[in-house]
């Protein structure tokens, strides 16, 4: 093990984590606003997470206590290596468990488990813009937040119904916050959207390669967009999970063999394992011994 | 009843354009324009290449900001000078009381979406939420400029030139302003195409009322459209008058050149 202590606490210098606090901050006072920073190069690439890293950088505290997730579980490539990253850096204690956890970065889902006042919780976020893609040129897209000129959201959701008979847009589902700024969430499935809005926690979105930060207050108001007559619907797989049997959880569908033979278990690996632990079992699962 | 144009000009003006002067450092764009447009009249703009027609508009549109000058608007809490207006309150205005018809129906037309979703794109900027209703509107719409409802969910790089450049004036027109500005919309159409477009334009512009702004150096168009014409060069307005007074006597010697030069098949 290399020397770690030429290294600052959780890797960022003190100036930079001041910087990064300063536009959180800016980012808790309007909500859903989009506050520009200076990213820094971390020790990994783009689109690994290098914006909720600075963020959760600058939020922690020799006290915390981390939890990292990726599409919901705890033991993927990402999550492993950001946890094992701050283990390192930072020193502080890590824990899989959500209700335990004072810091969580997520990429791509919200925990199952309610979360509570005290936590921060931090995503990673590729495209902080919801209307990129309809508009590519960013002085017009700043212009719009602006102007609160988001006609353009509803274009999509229109195209999607014209195209599939229904809004199809699964993840990344755009949310106005607050009654002024349209969001985007960051690729967390539609499933998890009722979750953003009224959360008691404090939910940070850091984007590193387009150097942006926003950030949701606890129990500020998140409100999915929609068509009178094709309103918002929280959509997942049809099933309940396989290993725990939880019916209201959001689910991956896991393919077992070359015969098409397939398994839905629960994208929350902390969510599931705990069930299994107070004795839940699905119909392929086994009963875990308690821990 | 006293239907003449005296009548209309007991109204108020719905644009009064007061000294209007734009500068491209010591280039003149547009220099000391001066016109009033009254509810329901057509104006057309003619002029040679860099004579200012197209700064004209663009200044009058808010796309760029004028040097010197007023534009006043009647707007439905009375008459705004646009010019001195905030960005957010413009651009309402161009979302609802305003359209504006590129040359380029690519500048106007959002390519990578439905010709449903470009009409569309209007009504949910002013607050339209009930999608049956928005795909109602944009396949009526699509019937009056012309284009066959089964096309509806096509994108605009599937059409032609001069069904593009009728789904931009249906996207532009759905929302029903009151105030049209055209930089040259027959311009880089074939001449059947031309006519039949022209013929759309003055059905709607007499059967919704509309007063129109129309850019173009096509005398036939400014025949056929425009109650008033103003001739511009160099920047400066040279001549204005009813549209067939100014073609059939010329009095500048470059409406003069103008007129004269139009070839006669």
């Amino acid at each position: 093990m290399t020397d770690q202590s030429a290294y600052n606490f959780a890797y960022l210098d003190e100036q930079t984590k001041r910087m990064i606090r300063r536009a959180i901050l800016k980012g808790v006072a309007i909500p859903g606003y989009q506050v520009p920073f200076a990213s820094r190069e971390m020790p990994m690439p783009y689109g690994w997470g290098t914006g909720g890293v600075q963020v959760t950088a600058a939020c922690l505290v020799p006290e915390d206590r981390l939890k990292v997730i990726d599409q919901g579980a705890d033991d993927t490539t990402n999550a492993v290596s950001i946890r094992r990253f701050f283990q390192r850096t930072a020193g502080v204690a890590v824990t899989e468990v959500t209700a335990e956890a004072t810091v969580i970065q997520t990429r791509h889902r919200i925990p199952e488990t309610p979360l509570t006042e005290g936590q921060i919780l931090v995503y990673q976020v590729p495209i902080p813009e919801p209307l990129r893609f309809l508009e590519p040129r960013e002085t017009e897209t700043r212009k719009m937040h602006e102007l609160e000129d988001y006609g353009l959201m509803h274009v999509k959701l229109y195209e999607d119904i014209s195209r599939h008979g229904q809004i199809a847009t699964a993840y990344d589902y755009p949310v106005k916050v607050e009654g002024r700024y349209v969001m985007d969430p960051s690729p967390i499935p539609k499933f998890d959207n009722p979750k953003l809005g009224g959360n008691a926690a404090i939910q940070l979105f850091g984007a590193g390669r387009e150097q942006r930060i926003y950030a949701l207050p606890p129990y500020s108001e998140a409100i999915s967009l929609d068509f009178d007559d094709y309103p918002f619907a929280a959509s997942k797989a049809d099933h309940a999970c396989d290993l725990c049997a939880a019916p209201d959880s959001y689910l991956d569908e896991v393919i077992t063999d070359d015969q098409g033979s397939r398994m839905f278990v629960c994208s929350d690996t902390d969510f599931c394992a705990s069930r299994r632990k107070a004795g839940h079992v699905g119909p392929m699962g086994t009963p875990m011994v308690g821990g | 009843m006293d239907t003449s144009i005296w009548a209309k000009m007991k109204t108020q003006p719905l644009l009064s354009v007061r000294d209007l002067s734009k500068f491209y450092g010591g280039r003149i764009g547009c220099a000391e324009v001066n016109f009033d447009l009254f509810p329901g009249e057509v104006l057309g703009i003619v002029g040679e290449s860099g004579s200012g027609k197209s700064t004209l508009l663009s200044c009058l549109a808010g796309h760029l900001a004028p040097d010197r000058g007023e534009v006043i608007f009647a707007t439905s809490e009375g008459p705004r000078d646009t010019v001195l207006m905030a960005e957010a309150a413009r651009r309402r205005l161009a979302r609802t009381d305003w359209a504006y018809v590129h040359q380029n129906p690519r500048d106007g037309l959002r390519m990578g979406v439905s010709a449903g979703g470009n009409v569309g794109e209007r009504l949910m900027a002013v607050g339209a939420r009930h999608y049956g209703q928005i795909r109602e509107a944009a396949v009526d719409w699509l019937g009056r400029v012309e284009i066959a409802a089964d096309r509806v969910d096509d994108r605009p790089s599937a059409f032609s030139g001069g069904m593009q450049q009728r789904l931009q004036i249906a996207r532009n027109l759905v929302t029903g302003p009151r105030l049209v500005f055209m930089d040259e919309p027959t311009g880089g159409l074939d001449v059947s195409v031309q006519a039949r477009l022209l013929d759309l334009l003055r059905g709607l512009v007499r059967e919704m009322g509309l007063s129109a702004i129309i850019v173009t150096h096509d005398l036939a168009v400014v025949r056929l459209l425009a109650d008033r014409l103003m001739v511009m060069k160099g920047g400066y307005v040279v001549e204005q008058g009813l549209t067939d007074q100014v073609l059939d006597d010329p009095q500048h010697e470059y409406t003069q050149l103008l007129v004269s030069s139009v070839l006669q098949v």
